[in-house]
């Protein structure tokens, strides 16, 4: 019989393999001599052999023909086999194996043995592996210890209850007597054995719940004891006395105090006292500190100890330690114990708050905004939008523009907060954002006075924020009289004069900063103002026929036509150039190719044979056609008896620049829609209609979970006479936290006009290391009108 | 009549703190030591020891303790080579729980005396008899140090003892 090689030097001998195939030839090596000397009854080195055993299952190699082994050690007199025969049984057996049935007599004999060392690896043992069975069978036997043992025995059958609790719920009333009496023990082992039992009864049975709230009083002794007690060696973590316990008794605690006043009165004092006194430099207190404030949020605590509970997880918020603020974030936010407003508190630090990615803070905050607390919301969204990073700028102001539609107290605190954002990200609105706004003033015809004040102030002030300055222009271009009037009931007037509000215009015009159409937005401005000055139409029409000669083919034929209005149709310009009427808001698909050709001449027809402005009907199209009319309308409508009719396409070009001058009309904002959302990849979609019946989607991907995604790709199925065209996309791969987008463009031709086109999305990517497939379907499209 | 007093919340309480696995490996992804509070299959735990490896070595070294998978919430640590991760249902203490693995490291320590690796790869079996003198059923068992040393001290003696009585060589 050769001599079993002793455990360590196994262990070497395995490390020291050089390739895994070596180290698979020692192990089977090894392997087979230990089922040899298995088999044989007698045998020196038994507990050696099991050991080995133990250590290649931990390699990972099956090792189920220890199984019996350990059965038979565990059997054994000796303390160094039990102990070893145990190990294996907690590492080979499970409740799930038949084998483990066997061991359940060698653990109740066990039990009874004179030596606590020997209770304690049959407590630890069942505590681990006991199935249902052998619960229900061993449980009398926890119970005696529970009671009649030392301290050493009780808390290892303490917490052997609890696993006969978790398995049979039913016995928790046979453990519950002891359980009580055990919270009189000094033992700090035991006292902490004694609450997770307590707990674990109250969690399975609410009339044991009820039985134990009498246990208060004595839990908030054992606890103020800890907190107040000086330093005990013993249990000491930087200066908190045994914080296990104390986290432990806080929860049970919670537990008990939940939706109960007379318990909740019971520990206010003491909670009081723990999140005042508890060192909070370590992690060690703020484990403590943490408990604490989840328990006073969700008891029926005082008021006073709530703002205590609120302000400290402020204070975590702005801890360095990144771990307490993702905690905190992560758990008091989401969880329901905190109300509302305290969440919001909570949120507004969350801005500072590291770990939290941003995007995360505004997805959060945009979520939790409602009627009530919109005001302070936005104001805190909107400070968030000056200091936010720049890639989530437009993803904020088109949150901020939804919630303020949604919500809002007033218009004029509507518009003002458009304008905020106008001012603020102006460079990151969506285009959709001017004609919006646009109409959202023209509709609050109580506020014009006020609207145009505020914007010729902005406009005044800076000229660089492009839909801002388009909008100011409009404005200024419509009521530019109710500005030069000089009276403002909503707030200070300015003492503007002609040539103050021309020369503005005249700015923007002029600066380099303007867009093509911001200037177009300025000229017809200029334009319609020569009807609402006295003074300075001259400087108007200097303006005006500068512009004639200029290199922007779009100013020029703009000045050109507006020229003509001066010149020849002069009697013709009050009325064309009048103010609009209210607009109401464009939902059935109406787009900027819809509705310019075919409305833009007859209703051109209509608008001039009436001279009344205010027409209600068909409002895009006197939208549409009041522009028009300042274009060469004479060159479209035989009724005005054009020289040079313009062939329809420039007509419609014509119109088509006319609403891209309003920029469109597309009152719905547009915003993109959320298709896809799993394990923290989500797509977006935003489409467009390019043609009656093309319609141009964007989708949008982003990766929040912490791991890089690549190989992301999309596929895209329609129904059959839909044709479908996928471009390129602009990547394949997700960084973590979203820290860029893949964009893909699709472009669907609906020739025949499929009502309730549907798309069917495939999402395939690999995320560390396994590959993932996902299928969604679209069922309706943003801004289709669905 | 105890009827009348059933609390319907109480069901929709649940706060264990129930550990459900606790995972040493090192940074080449050996495993060292594991210990599982729940039952779970060969298949199923070998899953779970790769996915830990995988989520825990991939993390940069500045990152947070914690991180989430599936339903649970992992929080680890890295201590020299090893990796000390446990797994925790969803409500429990994260915070309490890095103290909890910083207790066991300190158990370690004090049996072995400055503690590497190498000692717990050679004496696999007295790691798990220490984390069974301080854990057990995901729960913590002894909250003093001194009182887990001492009974530690006492099992080796016990089992010494009958080694010697049986003049068996030393284990």
């Amino acid at each position: 019989m050769s001599p079993s090689v002793p455990l360590q030097e196994m262990i070497r001998a395995i490390r020291s393999a050089r390739t895994q195939c070596e180290e698979r030839g020692v192990i089977q090596r090894e392997c087979a001599t230990i089922r040899a000397q298995f088999r044989q009854a007698d045998n020196e080195g038994r507990s050696h052999n099991l050991a080995k055993l133990l250590y290649v299952h931990m390699l990972g190699y099956p090792a189920h023909f220890g199984q019996m082994e350990c059965v038979r050690m565990i059997a054994s007199p000796r303390y160094s086999e039990k102990r070893v025969g145990y190990l294996g049984a907690m590492m080979l057996l499970d409740e799930k194996q038949d084998a483990s049935l066997l061991i359940t007599n060698s653990i109740k004999n066990d039990l009874a043995n004179s030596n606590q060392y020997v209770q304690s690896l049959a407590l630890c043992t069942l505590a681990c592996m006991g199935s249902a069975e052998m619960c229900r069978d061993l449980a009398p036997e926890i119970n005696r210890l529970l009671r009649a043992s030392n301290s050493y025995i009780k808390k290892k059958a303490a917490l052997c209850a609890v696993h006969i609790v978790r398995k049979v719920q039913d016995l928790g009333e046979l453990f519950a007597p002891s359980a009580r009496c055990l919270l009189t023990e000094k033992n700090h082992g035991v006292l902490h054995g004694a609450v997770v039992l307590i707990t674990e009864l109250c969690e399975c049975n609410p009339e044991s719940l009820e039985r134990f709230r009498k246990t208060v009083p004595d839990l908030v002794q054992i606890m103020k004891g800890l907190v107040i007690s000086g330093y005990s060696p013993d249990h000491d973590v930087a200066g908190i006395s045994d914080p296990f316990l104390q986290v432990r008794i806080l929860r049970l605690l919670r537990i008990l105090g939940h939706n109960n006043e007379a318990a909740s009165d019971a520990m206010n004092d003491l909670l009081a006292q723990v999140a005042t006194n508890t060192d909070s430099t370590k992690t060690v207190g703020n484990a403590v500190l943490y408990e604490t404030v989840l328990t006073v949020l969700d008891i029926k605590s005082e008021s006073g100890l709530r703002v205590l509970a609120v302000n400290i997880l402020g204070r975590f918020l702005l801890n360095n330690d990144r771990n307490i603020r993702l905690v905190v974030s992560q758990n008091i936010l989401t969880s329901a114990a905190t109300t509302q407003k305290q969440r919001i508190s909570l949120c507004i630090q969350l801005y500072f708050s590291f770990p939290i990615p941003p995007s995360r803070a505004l997805e959060l905050s945009l979520a939790l905004v409602s009627a009530s607390n919109i005001r302070s919301m936005m104001k805190e969204l909107l400070s968030f939008l000056s200091s936010c990073p720049p890639e989530l700028r437009s993803q904020t102001a088109s949150g901020i523009f939804i919630a303020a539609e949604r919500y809002a107290p007033s218009q004029r605190w509507h518009i003002d907060t458009i304008l905020h954002v106008l001012t603020t990200a102006g460079g990151d609105v969506r285009d959709e954002t001017v004609p919006n706004l646009i109409q959202l003033i023209t509709n609050t015809s109580e506020l014009h006075c006020y609207t145009v004040h505020k914007l010729y102030r902005a406009l005044h002030n800076d000229i660089s924020q492009q839909p801002l300055v388009q909008v100011a222009c409009w404005c200024i271009g419509e009521y530019g009289d109710l500005l030069l009037r000089g009276e403002c009931q909503e707030m200070e007037p300015v003492q503007v004069t002609e040539d103050d509000v021309l020369d503005v215009l005249e700015a923007v015009l002029q600066s380099h900063m303007s867009s093509p159409s911001t200037r177009g937005f300025a000229l017809t401005a200029t334009m319609k103002l020569s009807t609402r000055i006295t003074e300075n139409v001259d400087r108007i029409r200097s303006i005006v026929s500068i512009y004639g000669s200029c290199i922007d083919v779009e100013l020029q034929q703009r000045a050109v036509e507006y020229n003509a209005l001066f010149k020849k149709y002069d009697h013709m310009r009050a009325a064309v150039l009048e103010r609009m009427p209210v607009i109401e808001k464009n939902s059935q698909g109406h787009t900027n190719g819809d509705s310019t050709g075919e409305t833009i001449k007859e209703n051109l027809a209509v608008k001039v044979k009436q001279a009344e402005p205010q027409q209600a009907a068909n409002q895009v199209c006197d939208l549409l056609d009041l522009l028009g009319g300042s274009e060469p309308p004479l060159q479209s409508s035989p009724a005005l008896g054009s020289t040079a009719p313009l062939p329809v396409g420039t007509a419609g070009t014509a119109g088509g620049d006319l609403l891209d001058l309003l920029g469109g009309l597309e009152p719905t904002a547009i915003m993109p829609v959320s298709v896809y959302d799993k394990d923290g990849v989500t797509v977006t979609l935003s489409c467009e209609k390019q043609s009656d019946s093309g319609l141009s989607i964007t989708l949008t991907a982003s990766n929040s979970t912490d791991s890089d995604i690549r190989g992301f790709t999309l596929q895209a199925a329609v129904p059959k006479s839909v044709q479908l065209h996928m471009k390129a996309p602009s990547g394949d791969s997700l960084p973590a936290r979203g820290a860029a987008k893949v964009t893909q463009m699709v472009v669907l031709n609906n020739p025949n006009k499929v009502v309730n086109l549907k798309m069917r999305l495939r999402i395939s990517y690999t995320s560390q290391g396994s590959a993932v497939q996902d299928t969604v379907q679209v069922d309706s499209f943003p801004g289709l009108g669905h | 009549m105890t009827r009348l007093l059933k609390i319907v919340s109480c069901s929709s309480l649940r706060f264990f703190l129930q550990m459900r696995f606790l995972l040493l490996f090192s940074r080449q992804g050996k495993l060292r030591l594991q210990k599982w509070f729940t039952p779970l299959t060969d298949r199923e735990k070998k899953k779970v020891i790769r996915d830990m490896m995988m989520l825990v070595l991939a993390r940069p070294a500045r990152s947070c303790n914690f991180l989430q998978w599936r339903d649970l919430k992992i929080v680890y640590k890295r201590y020299a080579s090893l990796y000390f991760c446990a797994g925790l249902e969803d409500h429990d203490n994260e915070l309490l729980a890095l103290e909890v693995l910083h207790r066991y490291v300190e158990l370690l320590d004090k049996y072995f005396g400055n503690v590497c690796e190498l000692d717990i790869i050679f004496n696999f079996e007295k790691a798990y008899f220490i984390l069974d003198e301080f854990l057990m059923e995901g729960e913590i068992l002894e909250t003093s140090k001194v009182a887990v040393g001492v009974s530690l001290e006492e099992a080796d003696t016990l089992q010494e003892t009958m080694e010697e009585y049986m003049s068996k060589p030393a284990y």
